[in-house]
């Protein structure tokens, strides 16, 4: 007994209590080191706590702040609790209780995540416990705030993948069959100069000269004039996307604009009137004129329809979702949970954003040209081209199409994501910021819903793709436009999202995924089908299942019971081949048939699930 | 008439405008009958009449021939039908254009644009214009009598009305009239075969497979003692013979089913309320006799269970469902898009879901008591033929995989439901005497429903068998739901072979081929369930878990546990008529003991031949789509829903089964691979996701695009007024200022 190895082991010793100790103090000093830490990630401060759990209550625990994460880790092992949060979710950081504060964990901190959770974390009361800690976490979680770095600048991180290679303007655009004889490639933008928050490269009507185009930007907020995302291989009808006209409260005319939306509606030749999609609510367009934006009038331009998509605002957005919060965390609303939902409007909406989408596909599938803008062109704008495009073109639908279609609606065409997300700036009360493009992944996974087979990706990657826009851990999500995004360096300076995403596709990818390019896909924006994502705004609650869908698990399954036939039977093929002289070549496949006398087969045989 | 502009949302009266000459509809008329099943008679036909769609009154229009026989009224279209719209599901007692007499749920009627919903006493003076129909599975059919001559439609109207919405006698239902002229029902006899419980083998066939240990009862053969009970029943080995008759019957615990504990449930009628001391002291000794007889079973626990007390009542049910049932007959399609906006508290305001939470949530309570107490239940309820049928059956189907398969599923409706003694023929209101209609096995159904989405794999049968058995309740052919009890279906039986003078036999709603033939039978089975294998049954044997309880009576009682002294004592209480509704009531304690057992649950993996607990989260529970919104054209997703899963699943198993073929007889002529890629993209053609309700749609369609926004309704407050960004649109009028 004397030779045990291990004194804790060692139950009848005297100094157990003391070796006991010894090793829980070990055990704490090293409770950390194993820290998953990310090449460039370094430890900033660790410190025993206590984990405030919604669900489950207080936790007694160590936690690791580094330049990228806080990890929690509970001291008690079994059953192992783990927080990890990528400091880039955290928008809050306040102080809870005073040093006088009574009652049992009242002194601490409260974090407000913005993906959809709160923390609560609890210190001595003793000896300013948290000043330390709260200094540091207010230090990384802001650091732009701080004059720091975000993370995505300092991380060391290597692919196999280069994601910056999956976003090509021009291959994209030739993939669409551009330039053709309507329309060209313009590289009046490549200094930003024309719009300093539009892409380098434009499409814009043949017949349009240059210097139309200068003056028609002068007429368009912030310059952001109609240029094309997307042409229908047959019908040749396009989407094209800007901002509001400058009308203002005069409501004035600029016969260049006029001509502009002229020559874009007739490069088809089956659009008889372009259809100018508002996103904006009726009331809110007339507004805007007091600010000097505004719409297009009916007298203005002869060819044009005008309809108003009654899309809300960022600002009503913003308050939308923190409703939804308040009625899904910690818990979930239970003996009113339906008309909770409905209290925070924000399915209506996802609807709204559906249905307008929607009508841009129907437009374009029936031959009729659109232009679609809001007010600035890069929230609701970039919500409904993107949708139109995922319902109208199957290439978008696949993993890479998918990522193709973000970079382009998206970050070339300026969702101002800093702003909106708010990277690594303290000021949690921005009226800037609006879950925009949440919302668009959300109307995304709707779709998904409704179409299950329709989608090369899987719900994990759109998961995945709302956890690292927060995360500041690649740069794909940095900055407000592609001209500052290249002002930093960041193809060069940081690590692209895709080079993760696209390094391991297997765990994004939908199993049932079934190639179909044949039809336009046009979900169904009706309350009676749209839900609540749950297994991202609730997916905190434990009570969530987090597992794989049943049937897609089934389907794996199945999946890999075929492989194994496959490989069986071509096992048996080459052991029956085996003897025959012929050389492999294409004339096998005649011989392949069993020659009466070739010896009879073993049987194999394997059992199935039926 | 009834499409919108983009910018409508008003709210249209239908109205039936024709679009049909009528002088060239008349000369082209050819009447054409349906074709009639054995014992259907026309009452009355009118023609022409149009058949209106609801959604496009020009396009959808069809010219034929309505008919109302003893069975169903019938819409017999003059055009020759386009045969290449396939029907993949087809049921072979009705058409799409054919509704059962029962299965009318309202008419309305439609005079001069004023729509007036239809009584039977109302119907005698003026006949409307045209007639909407709402049918109990929810289809709605609009029928325009402008056309045919004055008095054939009167006649129409009339006839309409009065066989579907008149009072009329259980001898009118067309079940009687259709077994008379079918020869007699055949005796199918499948293995493993549905139990029917009318005989003493069923009875003791189920008993020895659950391995329980009460008495079998043979008295009540002739329904001497009771005209509610079932003539075998189990009663608690410990009941006294002369006991079983003091109260017709009531009282007495019924056996349903036995834990593999021992412990086991049972089910009762409560007790008549009275007043008088002496019957009240006789009524407390009887039921302490019973609940110690039940206690006796197994380990001397028990814990009674009255539903009538925290479980909505039959009335409750009724009310609840008449309004939930209203958001789906939908008639006009601007009205459909307005009520989209306040969908969530439209659909909450109705309590359906709610009602159907409760009950979920009392069984998962019984069942925790069962499996994790291993204490005898009794449950207790006014009738005991209603709720108590709700809940037995969910505690059985939650803790006993064999009622998750077809038949086991359909032995236990017959047990617990038909030979259990609920009362369909009033509760389903076959007779059109409204004071007692209420859907309570309807909502056992969307109860199972539930269980079925949340695990969908632990199922044999499919959804579309549960919304195809839903439907057949209205139809009155089947045996299974148009009596109110064992006695009554006995009796009546009785007396009609008599008259007929040859032994009559009105089919069972199990016998499916009545209704589908075999291909459309495979819709019934859910492709992705699998039997328990033969290493997982011989494993699970093996690890049964012995009762952790000691097999002596504890002398400390566990606070928790509720035996039989605590019992009396509420019960004496409860007889005394001053119900307490805290008894027994879902205190805070009880709850959070459910949410304990099912995260403990939970937390353990799932096995899909094992216990099943529903989650009862407000997201979890969730809308019965495809019953309740198959029939309307605007939420039909084309090539989607989780149909196309399941298809994907099923031929990739046909795959692998044609793979198994080939290795075992080695036919080797063509690489396997070229084989498997033809499978995938075989068909244009775009499923509904209500498949297999709903039809096809190959090509292109318009999508559904919300016409109605409720402007103003969404109250945003100032943040909608204003801009996205603050920043004033300066920076271009200077630009514009220069290049002016």
């Amino acid at each position: 007994m004397a030779s045990a190895p291990l004194p804790v082991y060692n139950s009848n010793s005297l100094d157990i209590s003391s070796c006991k100790n010894v090793s829980r103090e070990s055990l704490r000093m090293e409770l950390l080191t194993d820290a998953p830490l990310l090449p460039g990630e370094e430890r900033v401060i660790d410190k025993d706590i206590i984990y405030i759990c919604p669900f489950s209550g207080a936790i007694k625990g160590r936690v690791l702040i580094s330049n990228y994460r806080l990890f929690f880790r509970n001291v008690d092992a079994d059953p192992a609790v783990t927080l990890e949060v990528p400091l880039g979710a955290i928008s809050r950081v306040e102080k809870m209780g005073g040093a006088s504060s009574r009652g049992e964990n009242s002194y601490g901190l409260d974090i407000t995540c913005k993906d959809m959770r709160n923390l609560r974390f609890a210190l001595k009361q003793e000896g300013h416990s948290r000043r330390d800690i709260f200094d540091i976490l207010f230090r990384y979680a802001f650091p732009l705030s701080h004059g720091l770095q975000l993370f995505a600048f300092l991380s060391q991180e290597k692919f196999p993948e280069n994601g910056w290679n999956v976003y090509n303007p021009m291959q994209e655009f030739r993939r669409q069959g551009l330039p053709n004889d309507q329309w060209r490639v313009t590289f009046l933008n490549s200094t930003y100069e024309l719009c300093d928050t539009y892409p380098s490269i434009l499409v814009v009507p043949y017949t349009a000269s240059d210097e139309d185009l200068r003056r028609v930007a002068t007429f368009r907020s912030r310059s952001r004039i109609s240029v094309l995302s997307w042409i229908h291989p047959e019908n040749q009808a396009v989407i094209t996307r800007c901002s509001q006209p400058l009308v203002g409260m005069g409501g004035k005319r600029n016969r260049d604009d006029e001509r502009y939306l002229e020559l874009i509606r007739a490069t088809n030749r089956t659009t008889s009137k372009l259809t100018i999609f508002d996103a904006r609510p009726n009331v809110n367009a007339v507004a805007n004129k007091a600010t000097g934006g505004g719409y297009e009038g009916e007298d203005a331009y002869q060819n044009a329809e005008l309809v108003f998509l009654d899309i809300q605002n960022i600002h009503v957005m913003r308050e939308s979702l923190k409703k939804l919060k308040d009625i899904v965390f910690p818990n979930v609303e239970e003996s009113h949970w339906l008309s909770s939902l409905e209290s925070t409007h924000w399915l209506e909406h996802i609807k709204l954003v559906l249905s307008g989408a929607i009508q841009v596909a129907d437009r374009i599938s029936s031959g009729s040209s659109v232009v679609v803008h809001c007010s600035d062109g890069w929230d609701r704008t970039a919500q409904l081209s993107s949708l139109a495009m995922l319902m109208l073109d199957g290439y978008y639908r696949t993993l890479r199409g998918f990522q193709v279609l973000l970079e382009k609606e998206w970050l070339s065409f300026g969702h101002k994501f800093a702003s909106r997300i708010g990277h690594g700036d303290k000021n949690h009360a921005d009226a800037d910021r609006s879950p925009i493009f949440l919302q668009f992944v959300d109307c995304v996974w709707q779709m998904t819903k409704q179409f299950p087979t329709a989608f090369e990706f899987n719900e994990h990657f759109l998961v995945t793709l709302l956890d690292h826009l927060y995360s500041c851990r690649f740069g794909t999500f940095l900055f407000n436009c592609e001209s500052m995004r290249e002002a930093s360096e960041v193809k060069k300076k940081t690590v692209s999202l895709w080079s993760f995403i696209n390094s391991e596709p297997s765990s994004y990818s939908n199993p049932f995924f079934t190639v179909d390019l044949s039809h336009v896909l046009y979900p169904v924006a009706s309350m009676r089908h749209l839900e609540l994502w749950v297994s991202y705004y609730i997916r905190w609650n434990p009570r969530i299942r987090q597992q794989q869908s049943p049937m897609e698990q089934r389907y794996k399954e199945l999946l890999a019971l075929k492989e194994q036939y496959l490989k069986k039977l071509e096992e048996l093929q080459l052991s029956d081949r085996a003897p025959q002289v012929f050389p492999r070549g294409p004339h096998l496949s005649n011989s392949a048939s069993p020659s009466p006398s070739s010896p009879p087969p073993r049987v194999t045989r394997l059992q199935t699930p039926f | 008439m009834f499409s919108l502009g983009s910018n409508g949302g008003k709210y249209t009266k239908p109205s039936f405008v024709s679009y049909v000459n009528p002088e060239k509809g008349n000369d082209a008329l050819q009447e054409k009958n349906p074709v009639f099943l054995p014992g259907e008679v026309v009452f009355c036909s009118a023609s022409p009449v149009l058949k209106c769609t609801h959604d496009d009154l020009l396009e959808g229009s069809i010219m034929g021939t309505l008919f109302c026989t003893n069975f169903r009224i019938s819409f017999v279209s003059d055009q020759v039908l386009l045969e290449d719209v396939v029907q993949p599901f087809r049921n072979r007692l009705y058409g799409e254009n054919d509704i059962p007499l029962t299965c009318v749920d309202q008419i309305y009627g439609d005079y001069d644009e004023k729509r007036k919903l239809i009584t039977n006493t109302q119907m005698k003076n003026k006949h409307p214009n045209g007639i909407i129909v709402h049918c109990k599975d929810l289809r709605v059919f609009q029928f325009s009598l402008k056309l045919a001559k004055e008095e054939a439609a009167k006649k129409i109207f009339q006839g309409i009305v009065r066989h579907s919405l008149e009072p009329k006698s259980l001898r009118c239902i067309f079940a009687f009239s259709y077994c008379e002229n079918i020869a007699g029902a055949p005796e199918t006899q499948n293995k493993p075969r549905t139990l029917m419980f009318e005989n003493i083998v069923d009875w003791m066939e189920e008993m020895k497979r659950t391995k329980g240990n009460c008495k079998l009862l043979e008295i009540n053969k002739d329904f001497t003692i009771s005209q509610k009970l079932p003539q075998f029943f189990f009663i608690p080995t410990n009941v006294l013979e002369k006991d079983l008759a003091a109260y017709q019957g009531k009282g007495v615990p019924i056996w349903c089913w036995s834990h593999h504990s021992g412990c086991a449930l049972f089910k009762t009628a409560s007790l008549p309320l009275v007043q008088e001391e002496s019957f009240l002291r006789a009524q407390k000794l009887y039921m302490e006799r019973m609940l110690n007889a039940v206690a006796h079973n197994y380990l001397y626990a028990v814990k009674a269970v009255d539903l009538s007390e925290t479980l909505p009542s039959i009335q409750d049910i009724q009310q609840s469902y008449s309004r939930f049932k209203q958001n789906f007959l939908i008639d006009n399609i601007g009205e459909f898009w307005i009520s989209d906006m306040k969908w969530f508290s439209t659909l909450e305001t109705t309590r359906w879901l709610s009602i159907i939470r409760q009950c979920l949530h009392k069984a998962v309570e019984v069942v925790e008591y069962l499996e994790k107490e291993n204490t005898n239940i009794l449950l207790i309820e006014d009738g005991g033929t209603d709720l108590s049928c709700v809940i037995s059956s969910l505690v059985q189907l939650m803790l006993d995989p064999h009622y998750r398969t077809l038949t086991g599923f359909q032995s236990l409706v017959q047990k617990e439901w038909v030979v259990g003694g609920h009362n369909f023929l009033e509760r389903c209101n076959h007779l059109n005497n409204k004071d007692k209609e209420s859907p309570v096995f309807l909502l056992f159904l969307e109860c199972v429903w539930q269980l079925l989405q949340q695990h969908s794999l632990a199922f044999q049968f499919s959804e579309t068998y549960l919304t195809v058995l839903s439907d057949s309740i209205s139809v009155a052919i089947f045996s299974t739901f148009i009596f109110s009890s064992p006695y009554q279906r006995v009796s009546s039986m009785k007396t009609e072979s008599q008259t007929h003078g040859s032994l009559l036999n009105i089919p069972s709603v199990w016998d499916w081929s009545l209704q589908f033939d075999c291909k459309s039978q495979e819709f019934l089975f859910n492709p992705l369930y699998r039997e328990k294998s033969k290493q997982e049954k011989t494993r699970n044997k093996n690890q049964r878990p012995k009762p952790i309880r000691q097999l002596s009576l504890p002398n400390a009682t566990p606070p928790k546990k509720y035996f039989f002294k605590e019992e009396t004592e509420s019960l004496r209480k409860m007889l005394r008529g001053t119900r307490i509704s805290r008894w027994m009531h879902l205190s805070d304690s009880a709850q959070a003991s459910v949410w304990e057992f099912y995260n403990a649950w939970q937390q353990k993996p799932l096995d899909y031949h094992g216990l099943l607990l529903p989650d009862l989260d407000g997201p979890a529970i969730r809308l019965w789509m495809q019953r309740y919104l198959r029939w309307i054209p605007e939420v039909q997703i084309f090539g989607g829903g989780d149909i196309t899963l399941v298809n994907k699943i099923t031929s990739l198993s046909q795959e692998l089964e044609e793979l198994r073929m080939e290795l075992e007889q080695q036919v080797r002529q063509a690489d396997p691979r070229c084989k498997s890629t033809e499978t995938v993209n075989k068909s244009t053609i775009r499923m509904s996701c209500f498949f297999p309700f709903a039809s096809c749609r190959s090509g292109s369609f318009k999508p559904a695009i919300p016409t109605s926004h409720c402007d103003g309704e969404m109250d945003m407050g100032h943040l909608a007024e204003r801009e996205d960004e603050d920043t004033e649109l300066t920076d271009n009028s200077v630009i514009r200022g220069c290049a002016d």
